[in-house]
């Protein structure tokens, strides 16, 4: 057994074993309240400069396999765990995860109350905290690794979608009702890909999308040389308000009014691009239990979370969208959280755009939120700037539809 | 959508008696439902048979009905209730049925009352294997192979099909009953001709075997606005084919992936919205095929269930009150989760623990009983733990079990060579044992693939179950007991006996040196959502980690202890007790409950003000008191209302230095010392039976025969009856004692641990009194004279109350013999005494300082909170504050009422569960050793009506014509012939063997001579078991002729069970019966309230005042 210590900046100290890779990491600790889906957080790019504590003892129980991962890497900053798993218990089981830690070169901790140090973090709010095992725990004070800690960056003003967005664009096929691929997709979407999970394209392209997975750095032609029905943006990592070149080329959507749709950090960045702030939550909302009200509906739904910054907008009635003297006309809060009144969704009323703070790809959680992707949909089937003889939605006769039309075509 | 305003009253249906598959979670929803409707304004009207109940006080319903439930006393309550609505999804199966029924005799569209929480519709949908199977299909999900047969014949045309193993369900009944494994033809031929018959349809569906799979459980709610949430998932430890109630399960579900557990995630929902239920809980089965993940959707139940109750207590989401609420109309997200008091129910519960449940059986009061586990449940109760990992739960709850060698252990060395094979072999078929062995062969060296193999038990749980191992083995080899050996230890779940026995040293060495050492628990708070918020319910689980929650307080706390898994002899009455006692303190002190049990009231964190779910052993209650004790001052504990598992704590306890209440454990001694008790009784001037001690088989005699034959014999260190007999002469104290001997240590051939033997007063009333006492004045709660003779033990005997046959006279007597009694021993609180009363001598048997199992039966039937009051003794007020404050009232059971109501206890045993090897049933036989599992209460103007309405709680009731089969023992039948003239004058039918006919004859009661089943065995001829088999009997009179299963008396009684006739096994019982039947025949039951019996009682009262 090797002896880890977390370190939190504001010097509280919890002292376990080390889990996965031996040395030090440095990041924004953060919990999640999730019970199952370790392989989906931890490659979750959302999770990116973030420590991830797990609340649920038992990880690692049905080990790893190639097929739940949300992105080509784990991208958590470092792990902590109560009670890791000894062996993989599962028929689709490929590897044992703290195999997969160490190759990974993840750094965790094991064996501490990851209950106090939760309830540590629900009350003072999340903060920088290091993981220190063998050499980095032996040969330096105490002092030394508390310093290190608070020198490392805050969350807060970081740009971090670069980091994790993929460098070359890719296309996600569309599929058919048998999970063939289309060769004539319903719909064609571009996502920008600001840390994107693999769940979200692989929803949309069964519903008949053809997905172009573009980078983060990505220009308005870029996009539209793609000739989209709809833009999405990405979950991601990072300070919504040091997003400037990813707001700046969402208004550029919204002005020629292509269907939009965003979730997690995509939804922050409409937020912004509205006009309105965004701002950190004491503790963010990280799991899979979280109750969302449709408010078009009155239903709730159970919904997976992962964020820490939230959207700063009046919750009730209709709003003039501040930015540029209510350039993008009304919007309103279409969904917030039940537990805390944190807007969760918003929805443009002069414009064919949308967007939730949560996750309606679940991956992992539940998928009571998947019927977003459809109102994507019937959103492209009515504004898609390509509606025409190219289009396999009903034809639309309605002037937004026609005016969405003209900007394209300007 | 706030609450329904067209709903103002609503009839909830209880579950009846306590009977295995169907116990006091259904105690526990219903109260929750009761408070919640009583909350929300609605007149609540209560129907439960069952008077150990809490939901059956009178406090939590406006109209409260301890009456059968059944179509004729339900119809007859909602005619003079008109109640708006029916609430059948809290009271089990026994209260869907019942609502089911209402509805297809056209009640409820005839007083125009809804069914809300699951109507018609959704119930046949869930229930009906045929029905739910195209759900399920409708649903995506997938059946296992199947088919519907309601003949024999169809089953084996079905079984050509399938293939064997099969698994046979009977459809509508409850705890699996009737279910079971079919190997072969022959198999098939038994379990399916069983479950045809239990089936109130007349249905049984066979299934291909899932044998092995992962067994996986949802609860989820849904409410009128489609919102659905899945409240927790309980993983079997277990696999597939042993019954949910009789595995070790866990919540949250371990060995599931995401993406596997949100597949039953979205099946489970799309099932609950195409079964209907429209506002309330279901629960919903899986099978998982473990090398595949194929998924099978086993059954629904379209109710709150006992896992529901399980899954409220493992993430403190009330579900009973949630499934109230939405039934009158709230959604999920209008309800506050009460733990954090800012959040809404509609969310789904996150938990940072791991919760185990491991169920309690009690094979051993069945000897005969085959103790295979099936789809049957078997077992009697169960226990629950909370840790903060797997094996740190698991040890918790393996000792909250409270029975010998139910816990891991490392003794002696471990099995090898053929040894251990066969221990693995034997690991195939499950038992009560199998943790144990698995523990036990895996420590021997086998590997987790080979235990694998024999168990299909998920190899995650296996290697946990090494790591426990591997932490013993490092405990009981490390150089020191150092505070990292103890601390990994304990994450790990050992106890400080475990350890103990590890070292070789005291538990309380090694407790000084965990104290030495600072190696303490702390304890967490279920919280519904893993910290995320603020919890204000203090419901706590003790854990070896960093930080504590236990707040501060200034209150004085008063700590009650529980009584732990239910088991027979000590079930839901002593929960009664518990709660009692928290309500009624609440004011004057911060009530504090420990127990493990999660079916209970008690266990409910709205119970107490602060709830630790703790295994009731010294190493945990201890370490909950110093807990408490750093929180804030602790008045005092109190052990005496919870049972005998409390009650054996309390001398350990009290030489800790704690503080405990009411009767000291000085006078616990005084009262189970035999000698201490009989100094007492000789100071008083009481008799008792003549007794004696015996270890050798001549001594033994000698005793016998000084004291005089019939005696009743039993092992000293026993309780509850255990191995206790009653021997008639010579031969069968011989025989007793050489089992004795054979079951003996063979290390001490030819000795044994010392016999008690007592004088046996055959014949004898035998009668109860449950009474309180304060230290200078006694309040006789309850006089309960016995049906049955004295002999068969008082939880398995009907009684009545008041006494239907003692004089005014007589119950002076016991007054005063009670009085000095509790003086003598030193009571200071409840106290059970059990008389016997021959030729004018009031013996006494027996006094047990604590709460009893009576104690609500009388406080039911009297209208006298006894718990309530004993709780406020214990806290030092007298028996003269209480009268004058109303809660005693001035006349106590001695004085009698003659126009009171008589009561009549019922118990309700479980044979039909038990079967030998050879599939047949148990013998169904009454004695000394205590076998029921519940009971229930008839209530009425008078003794015939009130014992008629006893029968029917409990059974079907007894039938009012047909015909009856009379055979007694040679000592009875002088006895049987005036209540078989009077059956024979009611039209009955009788059959008779030819001994008991000839009697008859003699006296002039025609009869029909049947063959018994042994001579027909020889000659081919239909016999009585023929007969009953065949449905063509309807009463049995049977009573045994000295101990003994004799041949043809037990395969009489068993056909009888298993045909589910009445069978009358006393001389008393049937001049009862005949009374009883006469009561029927005049008419429908009138029902009455509790409340208006109290009225009643009242006005009564007040007109002697006056």
């Amino acid at each position: 057994m090797t002896p880890a210590v977390l370190m939190l900046e504001d010097g509280r100290t919890f002292r376990g074993e080390a889990y996965g890779a031996v040395g030090e990491t440095v990041g924004e600790i953060v919990f999640t309240t999730a019970m199952t889906g370790y392989q989906e957080t931890l490659t979750d790019p959302s999770y990116h400069r973030q420590i991830v504590v797990m609340t649920a003892p038992h990880i690692g129980n049905t080990g790893v396999n190639d097929d739940d991962p949300e992105s080509k890497q784990i991208w958590v900053a470092g792990y902590v765990v109560r009670d890791p798993s000894r062996v993989a218990s599962s028929w689709r089981a490929q590897r044992r995860l703290d195999d997969d830690l160490v190759a990974a070169g993840v750094v965790g901790i094991s064996g501490i109350d990851t209950r106090a140090l939760t309830r540590h973090l629900r009350d003072r709010g999340v903060m920088r905290a290091g993981i220190f095992s063998g050499a980095a725990l032996d040969d330096r004070a105490d002092a030394d690794r508390l310093a290190q800690v608070q020198a490392a960056p805050a969350m807060q003003g970081a740009h971090l979608a670069a980091a994790v967005s993929t460098t070359e664009p890719y296309v996600v096929a569309a599929r058919g009702p048998d999970g063939a691929p289309l060769d004539r997709p319903l719909f064609r979407v571009v996502a920008l890909d600001l840390g994107i999970k693999s769940m979200t394209p692989y929803r949309m392209a069964e519903r008949g999308i053809e997905v172009h997975v573009l980078p983060a750095t990505s220009t308005l032609d870029d996009l539209l040389a793609v000739a989209p029905d709809g833009v999405f943006f990405s979950n991601g990592p990072g300070d919504p308000g040091a997003a400037r070149h990813e707001i700046a080329l969402l208004r550029s959507v919204l002005d020629r009014k292509v269907p939009f749709f965003g979730i997690c950090f995509g939804n922050q960045l409409f937020g912004r691009a509205l006009g309105f702030e965004t701002y950190k939550l004491v503790y963010g909302h990280r799991g899979t239990n979280q109750p969302v009200l449709d408010r078009a509906t009155g239903k709730v739904e159970i919904t997976t979370h992962n964020h820490g910054f939230a959207v700063d907008a009046p919750l009730e009635g209709e709003t003039v969208a501040p930015h540029d003297g209510g350039r993008y006309g009304r919007v309103k809060v279409s969904h917030v959280n039940l537990n805390d009144n944190v807007v969760e969704g918003l929805e443009a009323l002069d414009l064919p755009a949308f967007t939730v703070q949560y996750h309606p790809e679940a991956a992992a959680g539940p998928r009571d939120a998947s019927y977003l992707f459809d109102r994507f949909c019937d959103l492209m089937r009515t504004h898609s700037p390509n509606a025409g003889p190219d289009s396999t939605g009903p034809d639309s006769t309605s002037s937004d539809s026609t005016g969405s039309d003209e900007e394209h075509a300007a | 959508m706030p609450r329904r305003t067209d709903i103002n009253s609503v009839l909830v249906i209880g579950s009846g008696p306590i009977v295995i598959g169907q116990a006091c979670e259904f105690d526990y929803s219903g109260t929750q439902a009761c408070r919640v409707l009583k909350a929300e304004g609605m007149r609540v009207v209560l129907v439960n048979s069952n008077p150990a109940t809490i939901m059956t006080d009178p406090d939590f319903a406006d109209a409260t009905y301890v009456e059968p439930i059944n179509l004729e006393v339900l119809t007859s309550v909602i005619d003079k209730e008109r109640p708006d609505a029916i609430l059948p999804t809290l009271g089990g199966q026994t209260g869907l049925n019942a609502a089911v029924a209402l509805h297809e005799a056209g009640v409820l569209e005839r007083y125009g009352v809804e069914l809300i929480g699951a109507d018609v519709d959704a119930i046949r949908k869930g229930e009906d294997r045929e029905q739910f199977r195209e759900v399920v299909t409708r649903c995506g999900g997938e059946n296992a192979r199947s088919a519907i047969a309601h003949t024999l014949d169809e089953c084996f045309a079905a079984a050509d099909d399938l293939g064997y193993p099969l698994v046979v369900r009977p459809s509508f009944t409850m705890g699996g009953l009737g279910s079971g494994i079919a190997y072969t033809p022959d198999d098939l031929r038994e379990i399916a001709g069983a479950g045809l018959h239990y089936s109130p349809v007349t249905e049984v569906l066979l299934e291909e075997s899932i044998l092995g799979w992962k067994e996986i459980e949802l609860e989820l709610m849904r409410d009128r606005n489609d919102n659905v949430v899945v409240v927790c998932s309980i993983e079997n430890v277990d696999p597939v084919g042993v019954h949910t109630g009789d595995s070790v399960t866990i919540a949250p579900a371990l060995t599931l992936t995401d993406r596997e557990y949100h597949r039953l995630r979205d099946l489970g929902i799309a099932i609950i919205r195409e079964v209907g239920v429209e506002t309330g809980g279901c629960n919903i089965q899986f099978a998982v095929h473990p090398a595949n993940g194929r998924i099978i959707v086993i059954e629904m139940n379209p109710r709150v269930s006992r896992s529901s109750a399980l899954a409220s207590k493992a993430t403190g989401f009330p579900i009973a009150k949630i499934a109230a609420r939405v039934a009158i109309g709230y959604t999920l997200d209008e309800i506050t989760n009460d733990i954090t008091g800012t959040t809404p129910a509609s969310f789904e519960p996150t938990v940072d623990y791991i919760v185990v449940k491991v169920p309690r059986f009690a094979f051993e009061k069945f000897p005969s009983a085959d103790p295979t586990l099936t789809t049957t449940m078997k077992s009697v109760g169960e226990a629950m733990s909370l840790g903060r990992n797997f094996t740190e739960a698991l040890g918790k709850a393996l000792r909250s079990i409270d029975k010998k060698g139910t816990s891991f252990h490392w003794d002696g060395e471990p099995p090898t060579g053929a040894q251990l094979d066969a221990l693995v072999e034997s690991l195939r078929v499950p038992t009560e044992h199998r943790f144990v062995d698995l523990q036990q062969a895996l420590r021997a060296g086998a590997s987790v693939e080979r235990v694998f193999d024999a168990t299909w038990i998920d190899p995650w749980f296996l290697d946990q179950v090494q790591l426990v191992n591997e932490v013993a083995e490092a405990t009981r080899t490390a150089p020191r007991l150092t505070a990292e050996v103890l601390v990994r230890a304990k994450k790990h779940g050992l106890s400080d006996v475990q350890i103990a026995s590890l070292r070789g040293v005291s538990e309380d060495t090694v407790r000084a040196y965990r104290w030495a050492l600072d190696v303490r628990p702390v304890y967490k708070t279920v919280d519904t959502c893993a910290a995320e918020f603020a919890a204000r319910t203090p419901y706590h689980y003790s854990a070896y980690d960093e930080e504590t929650e236990i707040a501060p307080r200034e209150r004085p706390a008063v700590i009650i202890l529980g009584s732990g898994p239910n088991r027979i002899g000590q079930g839901i009455e002593f929960d009664y007790s518990c709660v009692h006692a928290a309500l009624a303190l609440r004011t004057e002190y911060e009530t504090v409950m420990v127990n493990c049990n999660p079916e209970t009231v008690s266990t409910d964190y709205d119970t107490s003000d602060r709830l630790y779910f703790e295994p009731l052993t010294f190493e945990d209650v201890l370490e909950v008191y110093e807990a408490e004790l750093a929180a804030g001052p602790v008045a005092g504990l109190i052990v005496t209302l919870g049972g005998q598992t409390p009650l054996s704590l309390a001398q350990r306890l009290a030489d800790a230095g704690l503080p405990i209440w009411g009767t000291p454990p000085e006078a616990i001694d005084a009262a189970e010392d035999r000698g201490r008790f009989g100094a007492v009784l000789e100071a008083a001037g009481l008799p008792a039976p003549a007794y004696g001690t015996a270890t050798t088989l001549a001594a033994a005699r000698q005793t016998a025969h000084r004291i005089g034959f019939p005696v009743l014999v039993r092992p000293s260190y026993v309780l509850g009856g255990r191995g206790m007999e009653i021997v008639y002469d010579d031969a069968a104290l011989t025989e007793y004692v050489e089992r004795a001997l054979a079951a003996g240590d063979p290390a001490r051939a030819g000795s044994m641990p010392p016999l008690l033997i007592d004088r046996f007063l055959d014949d004898a009333i035998e009668i109860d009194v449950d009474a309180l006492y304060d230290g200078t004045e006694l309040y006789l709660g309850g006089v309960m004279e016995h049906i049955e003779e004295a002999g068969i033990h008082s939880g398995d005997s009907a009684c009545a109350l008041p006494p239907v046959t003692l004089s005014a006279n007589e119950l002076a007597r016991i007054r005063s013999s009670t009085e000095a009694i509790a003086r003598g021993v030193g009571v200071r609180g409840l106290l059970n005494i059990q008389f016997a009363l021959l030729s004018d001598v009031l013996y006494v048997l027996e006094a047990n300082p604590r709460a009893s199992r009576t104690a609500p039966f009388v406080s039911k039937a009297t209208g006298v909170p006894l718990a309530k009051a004993a709780a406020l003794v214990m806290a030092g007020h007298t028996i003269a504050d209480l009268r004058s404050s109303g809660v005693l009232p001035v006349a106590d059971a001695a004085v009698l009422d003659l126009a009171a109501p008589i009561a009549v206890k019922e118990a309700v045993l479980p044979f039909k569960r038990f079967r030998t090897k050879r599939g047949h049933l148990v013998d169904t036989l009454l004695g000394p050793e205590m076998r029921s599992t519940g009971e229930v209460m008839g209530f009425a103007a008078d003794f015939p009506t009130a014992f008629a309405k006893s029968q029917a709680g409990a059974f079907g009731g007894l039938p009012t014509c047909g015909t009856v089969f009379v055979s007694v023992a040679d000592r009875d039948k002088r006895a049987v012939v005036l209540p078989v003239r009077r059956l024979s004058e009611l039209g009955f039918r009788v059959l008779a063997t030819e001994g008991t006919a000839v009697v008859l004859h003699r006296s002039g009661v025609g009869s029909t001579v049947v063959a018994k089943h042994t001579q027909g065995r020889a000659t081919g001829v239909q016999t009585i078991v023929d007969l009953i088999m065949a449905g063509q009997v309807d009463m049995v009179v049977n009573t045994p002729s000295g101990q003994g299963a004799r041949l043809d008396g037990y395969e009489i009684r068993a056909a009888t069970t298993a045909a589910d006739k009445a069978i009358i096994t006393t001389v008393q019982e049937l001049d009862a019966a005949v009374q009883a039947i006469e009561a029927v025949r005049a008419g429908p039951f009138e029902v009455t309230s509790l409340q208006d019996h109290a009225a009643a009682a009242q006005a009564r009262q007040a007109g002697t005042a006056l």
